[in-house]
């Protein structure tokens, strides 16, 4: 009975799957886009601006009577900006929360970088085209849970499959830092709370003993043995893959940094960070960029200020920390939110062009795409958007026109049909 | 050897017989003893404020005879001569479950809850027991007695402490020589109740504490519908209830404001509980004061936190910290405030801790007449007892305490308990004082040994010279043995000896460390000056609390904010009305209310605040919360109607504070979404700093949750049992509870005899027009059903929230009339939300309908303003119309708007001051205003982080001198704040 449940249950996500949009052909001819003000994503602007791409990639940028060519978008009075980055997502993992059959997440297993979430990407996922809309257009796609939860790939958001979404294939690892302190674990009777965790340093040591002997295997004759585990672990300790380390307390963000350059971990990304802000200095020695959890958070702890989550990314910056905004911990559906938690961060203080870095340049360099992605230079890929307006604001991220490597996307979605739809039916009324 | 066992059972059935005197007796002779026992030149406290120097105790039989200055000592009495000690009546404790096992855990599989009672004629709910007896389970439990009888307590009150209603109790004497027909003094000494559920039994109702209240009110209807003879069959439960209704009724409430929610059900039913509290009624003195009820307060100060890990310290929050420093000062403040309580073990982990717990409250100035009485007077009056023990008055049971000194000193010694009459020496008192200096010769060598601390527990110090041996000492009746090492040559001396009666030297035999014996000599040189520092320092130690704030946790208050008169200057007014947005414009507030809109108003004495460059817009008003709630889901039963978030407010939720400082003035805490229809609704404003009645609004409209859906058919879970699985049992729940509804109210409105039923009342008020439905709603289908069961039943849904498909039916729901309350963008966390769109809001709106964006979240609903400006994205919806999505809009579904909601002259003075534009992301709430009191402050935020800081810091050195003095210390741990949301249910 429950097999047929699961099989109706699937069916029924299936049939309503239909509405995804079609990817858009390469770019053939050249685009400008004139009269914008042009958001670099780099701290600087170009107003009137004329943006010129051809092939996918950005041939000239400049103010009013700087070259034109191709087709012509006019753009005055509106805004351009580099697509948006969502760093440490399980876009296109999963679809829908509650129903199991639609989530690929997480897989069992305590350390288990082998497992990748390149090839489970579902690119025709309904959430994963709504981000478009709101101008995120690229995102880095990590499974979730576990000590290693496993290996992440960068994508764009429109490709007919995996394979032709992926901008960069199998960039990191992530690892989820045990805490000093655990909750308690009220339904088998303990008191709720916080209280120290006994098995911190034992569970550090796991993780410890999992890089040793990943960084032995690698030492030895290649090939000898084979260890999927292990052999995922090289591009730590080589330099091609980085280590994305989730943590939040000051202890542990201090730990798990110290302990992985022990091990021969140089390329090392905190995520989270809630306390980041008091360990700049040891940060900055250590040169280690954070993706810091989205301002739209409550605060940790009951004396924490009301507005710690909102000011925390701009603590950073002014401690000139690279920094990215990420929202790992929300529902996927959630990440269209992220032009909004830049403007939230702007909204305490910070330069408006500076809050927009955390989901443009900022993350481009943290995930190692900027040669190509976060910034509107020439040369760079043509991944962008037009908006109306402001597009840290919800009242006026209203995006017209967006691009990714030049090819000019739909921005439709699902939901908008369905709103096209019933305002036909009471239009007809 | 034989010899003196048969002798000591001899005494044994002496013992017995004076007890069981029309018993045959056979392994003996039966003979009484009628001898008295007098107790002369004590100080002897008749009762806590009767007190006689050179007093004369005379007991006969277990009993006090007589007591006070002059007694005639009968001839055949013997004479106990206690110069220079005190005797007190012994402690009772009226709340403990000595000497009954608590039941075990029901054991079960985890896949479906259990819906039916276990039982059979007896109350429908299986955590209602009171027909259970405490006396069936009770077994004397002499090794426990006996370490009560050492903390000074003579009698307990005991019951079996499982359930909502848990039965009688027993009153026993810590007797261990006599029979249970001597020891238990009353075994109906009282009911019990509690608001939690008996662990025996897995039946799933009540799963929260406003069920529990629900259920106890319930409990108590029916017994009395019960007593008039109404019910066709048996119920055992109530019979019970009906027939100790005379007995005292215990009620273990636990904490500060659980108080004062079985205080209530008491009023409501005349019963006036004896009410176990919580140790934190200090926080809330003046409603526990006007309670006007007994307690029974336990003393289980916190030990301080291990604040020697500063990463750890973090985890401890102010109020946690605070806890520790001001918790011992509740006896005292309760007594200062005349509030009757006695004082009970009752959550210490061992009676032994009681005299240092008890110890440190009066150390906090707690009076030592008033623990008396709390521990004799008090509670014998409470079990309605007084005749019989509390006191050493002419025929009250010999149980009494003999001591050094009096009785709660840190020096004194406790030698004597007497319980019934029986003697229980818990130190002996006829131990000689040799403390002082002795010289030992021994082995060529003449060693200083020095004997302090107390008498029957002395300190000893050894030493030859300069050079100090370690040393142990023993001494109890009259052998000393004393030990030392010589650690150079790391050889042990054994010395003991018996010391006779009025001497002062002794002696004996030492054992060599060669194996070989000598005799020694101990001679006595004098007093041994004591090491004074230590107690000097303990006595001089200042007691130093940090001041309670409203609430009494971080970000609370040190004094209540003060209504003010105000006069805002050149605003930008987002007024929510007709009016529109003024720009440059004046607003007045008066005595809580808005006086006047308008130009160049003149303040008239209010504070001026200018309020140019700046936006005045009236306060955020959240539909759908869930902060400020202990509880959020009864999911024991398919409808819940009879529960009410009004008796769970939470007013020290921080998240008070922070929805505060994000412009919300109001909310409806609405029931979760666990069964079709859920539980009313509590309306409050954040009055931060107010106690829960003091958040609820005053003639709140009244408001119920329903909900549809995936929740309620459990779709997400594993749960199978309960009705409706699919949405087309959901509409036939409805139908039936509506049906039945009817059928009540018209039994009831044609004055025939009825059972009353919360719930069916609740249920009938909806079918009148009198409260409101709120319903959790996704799709299409539901939708449209609920309206159609509404109108069978000729009413109207008043308000469908989060109603993620109500752009499909939005033609349907105008016609109904209903309102919508919605997320600004959610979906796709569940199956049902597939067809969520943002542009929702904008369609409904379109329609004409009253669309308000509502939270279900505590984060969200800290930024409102920015969920409301979606609108303006997702659909394009003017910026007027957005922003009265979060103000007017739900002012008007909560039928709230003719008193808030907007600006506009006679309306309370809810109202927000911006930085910036209202819907920009970029703005933040200066000043949140409600009914003229500024409830949050931008700039005197900044004051309470820094207060914070430096009330941290001051508590953490006090905590780590704690540590570093040899106190107690504990691991630290954090709050972990619940997030309620719809689905949560445990």
């Amino acid at each position: 009975m429950k097999k047929y449940i699961n099989i109706l249950t699937m069916l029924v996500v299936g049939s309503t799957l239909f509405a995804q949009q079609t990817p858009a052909p390469e770019q053939k001819e050249a685009v400008t886009i004139v009269g914008a003000t042009a958001h670099i994503g780099n701290g600087k602007i170009v107003e009137n601006s004329n943006i010129v791409f051809e092939n996918g990639k950005i041939t000239s940028i400049g103010g009013s009577g700087s070259p034109m060519k191709g087709r012509i978008i006019k753009a005055s009075g509106k805004h351009v900006y580099p697509g948006f980055i969502a760093p440490a997502k399980s876009l296109g993992l999963v679809e829908v929360n509650a129903v199991r059959a639609s989530d690929d997440q997480d897989e069992l297993g305590e350390f288990i970088p082998n497992v990748r979430s390149l090839i489970a990407y579902n690119a025709e996922s309904k959430v994963v085209e709504s981000m478009r809309p709101n101008g995120v257009l690229l995102g880095q796609i990590a499974p979730q849970g576990g000590g290693i939860s496993g290996t992440s790939s960068i994508v764009q958001f429109d490709a007919w499959n995996w394979e032709d979404a992926a901008i960069k294939v199998d960039d990191g690892i992530h690892m989820n830092w045990p805490n000093s302190f655990r909750r308690g674990r009220w339904w088998l009777g303990e008191e709720r709370g916080y209280k120290p965790n006994k098995d911190y340093a034992k569970q550090i040591q796991e993780g410890v003993d999992f890089m040793l002997n990943a960084k032995a295997y690698g030492a030895g004759k290649a090939g000898e043995q084979p260890n999927e585990a292990y052999k995922a672990m090289q591009g730590l300790f080589d330099g091609s893959k980085k280590l994305y380390i989730y943590a939040d307390g000051e202890k542990e963000m201090i730990d798990a940094v110290t302990t992985a350059k022990e091990n021969g971990i140089a390329d090392i990304v905190i995520v989270g960070g809630y306390e980041a802000h008091k360990i700049i200095p040891f940060l900055k020695k250590n040169d280690i960029p954070v993706l810091v959890q989205q301002p739209h958070a409550l605060p940790s702890r009951e004396d924490d200020d009301y507005d710690m989550p909102y000011k925390l990314p701009k603590l950073l910056v002014d401690g000139g920390i690279l920094v990215g905004i990420q929202n790992e911990g929300m529902s996927n559906f959630q990440t269209r939110n992220l032009p909004f938690y830049a403007g939230h961060v702007a909204g305490q203080g910070l330069d408006k062009e500076e809050a927009l870095k955390l989901i443009t340049e900022n993350p481009a360099k943290i995930l190692g795409i900027d040669e190509n992605y976060g910034t509107l230079i020439v040369g760079k890929s043509a991944t962008l958007f037009v908006s109306e307006g402001d597009a840290l604001d919800m009242r006026t991220n209203i995006v017209t026109n967006a691009f990714i490597d030049g090819r000019e996307i739909s921005l439709e979605t699902h939901q908008t049909e369905l709103w096209k739809r019933y305002m036909e039916k009471y239009a007809r009324e | 050897m034989k010899n003196s066992i048969l002798w000591m059972l001899c005494l044994f059935s002496i013992s017995i017989m004076s007890a069981q005197d029309y018993f045959p007796e056979n392994g003996g002779l039966k003979e009484e003893n009628t001898n008295y026992t007098a107790f002369t030149n004590a100080t002897l406290y008749i009762t806590p404020s009767k007190v006689v120097k050179n007093g004369t105790l005379l007991i006969q039989n277990g009993k006090v005879v007589a007591s006070g200055k002059s007694v005639n000592i009968p001839k055949n009495a013997i004479t106990i001569d206690l110069q220079g000690k005190h005797v007190y009546p012994s402690f009772i404790d009226a709340y403990t479950d000595f000497g009954v096992d608590k039941p075990k855990r029901a054991e079960g599989g985890r896949r479906s809850p259990q819906y039916k009672a276990s039982r059979d004629g007896f109350y429908w709910n299986d955590h209602i027991m009171p027909e259970n007896e405490a006396i069936s389970k009770f077994e004397y439990d002499k090794n426990k007695a006996d370490e009560f009888r050492k903390a000074g307590f003579g009698v307990l009150n005991t019951h079996i402490m499982d359930g909502i209603a848990r039965g009688t109790g027993v009153l026993v004497a810590l007797n261990d020589d006599e029979g249970a027909g001597t020891r238990i003094i009353n075994d109906q000494s009282g009911q019990f109740f509690s608001f939690d559920k008996s662990v025996a039994s897995r039946q799933s109702y009540p799963t929260s504490l406003m069920g529990s209240m629900a259920l106890l009110r319930q409990m108590y209807s029916d017994a009395a519908w019960y007593a008039k003879g109404n019910s066709k069959t048996k119920d055992r439960s109530l019979e019970a209830l009906n027939a100790n209704k005379a007995m005292v009724s215990f009620f273990e409430a636990g904490s500060k404001d659980n108080n004062l929610r079985a205080d209530k059900i008491g009023d409501a039913y005349n019963i006036n509980y004896v009410i176990i509290g919580g140790g934190d009624e200090y926080e809330m003195m003046d409603e526990i004061k006007a309670s006007n009820a007994r307690y029974i307060i336990p003393i289980n100060f916190p030990d301080a936190y291990d604040v020697s890990n500063p990463y750890a310290e973090k985890y401890i929050s102010l109020a946690d910290m605070r806890d520790w420093n001001q918790a011992p000062m509740n006896p005292k403040w309760l007594s200062d405030n005349g509030v009757q309580f006695s004082l009970t073990t009752f959550e210490l982990k061992k009676p032994s801790e009681f005299s240092e717990k008890l110890s440190k409250a009066l150390k906090y100035g707690y009076d030592e007449t008033k623990a008396l009485e709390a521990l004799t007077t008090i509670p014998a009056a409470f079990l309605n007892a007084s005749d019989k023990i509390g006191s050493l008055e002419e025929g009250r049971y010999a149980n009494f305490l003999i001591t050094s000194g009096p009785v709660f000193d840190k020096e004194t010694t406790l030698y004597e308990n007497w319980v019934q009459g029986q003697k229980n020496i818990i130190n002996t008192k006829d131990q000689q004082d040799i403390r002082g200096n002795y010289k030992i010769s021994a082995g060529g060598k003449t060693y200083d040994v020095k004997l302090t601390g107390e008498v029957s527990k002395l300190k000893s110090e050894v030493s030859v010279g300069d050079t100090k041996y370690p040393s142990k000492i023993d001494y109890s009746e009259n052998w000393v043995s004393l030990s030392f090492t010589d650690e150079e040559t790391n050889e042990v001396f054994r010395t003991t000896g018996i010391i006779p009666k009025g001497e002062q030297n002794f002696s004996g035999k030492l054992l060599l460390p060669s194996g070989d014996e000598a005799d020694f000599t101990a001679t006595r040189q004098g007093d041994a000056e004591e090491d004074k520092k230590d107690k000097d320092k303990d006595d001089s130690e200042k007691i130093e609390t940090v001041p309670l704030t409203y609430p009494n946790v971080g970000y609370g208050f040190a004094t209540k904010p003060k209504q003010q008169n105000m006069l805002f200057k050149n605003a930008t007014v987002w007024t929510s009305e007709d009016a529109g947005v003024l720009e440059n414009t004046d607003v007045l507030v008066k005595n809580g209310k808005i006086a006047s809109v308008g130009n160049n108003l003149s303040a008239g004495g209010a504070k001026v605040i200018d309020a140019t460059g700046k936006h005045l817009t009236a306060g955020v008003i959240d539909e759908h919360s869930h902060i400020a709630a202990l509880s959020i889901n009864e999911a024991g039963h398919n409808s819940s109607a009879e529960v009410s978030i009004e008796d769970v407010v939470d007013p020290e939720d921080i998240n008070i504070y922070r929805n505060l400082a994000g412009g919300v003035t109001s909310i409806q805490i609405l029931h979760g979404s666990a069964n079709p229809i859920g539980g009313r609704s509590a309306i409050i404003k954040l009055k931060w700093g107010e106690n829960a009645d003091g958040l609820i609004y005053d003639n709140s409209p009244k408001f119920i949750k329903f909900a549809l859906g995936e929740n309620v058919k459990q779709s997400n879970w594993e749960s199978y049992s309960r009705f409706p699985q699919t949405r087309m049992g959901v509409e036939q729940v409805y139908v039936n509870y509506f049906n039945r509804a009817k059928e009540y109210d018209a039994k009831k409105k044609a004055g025939q005899p009825f059972r009353y039923d919360e719930e069916m009342e609740v249920i009938a008020e909806i079918l009148n027009g009198e409260r409101f439905i709120s319903c959790h709603s996704y799709v299409q289908s539901e939708i449209n059903m609920l309206m159609k069961v509404a109108e069978r039943f000729d009413f109207k849904i008043n308000t469908f929230t989060h109603i993620l498909e109500g752009y499909k039916v939005a033609d349907k729901m105008k016609q109904h009339g209903v309102g919508a309350s919605t997320f600004s963008d959610w979906w796709a966390y569940k199956f049902e939300v597939n067809d969520a769109i943002p542009y929702n809001a904008a369609i409904m709106a379109s329609e004409g309908l009253v669309v308000a964006i509502n939270s279900d979240d505590g984060e969200m609903s800290r930024r409102l303003n920015q969920e409301a400006a979606k609108g303006v994205k997702y659909g394009g919806m003017s910026e007027e119309e957005a922003w009265k999505m979060v103000t007017i809009n739900p002012a008007k579904l909560l039928h709230l708007d003719d008193r808030t909601g907007s600006i506009k002259e006679g309306k309370d003075a809810d109202l927000v001051l911006w930085n910036d534009h209202p819907l920009s992301v970029y703005a933040k709430a200066e000043k949140t205003i409600i009914e003229g009191v500024t409830y949050f402050d931008l700039e005197k935020d900044e004051q309470m982080r820094d207060n914070i800081k430096t009330e941290r810091n001051k508590l953490v050195k006090m905590m780590l001198d704690e540590k570093n003095g040899g106190g107690k210390t504990r691991a630290p741990k954090g709050k972990d704040k619940r997030h309620f949301e719809c689905e949560t249910i445990n």
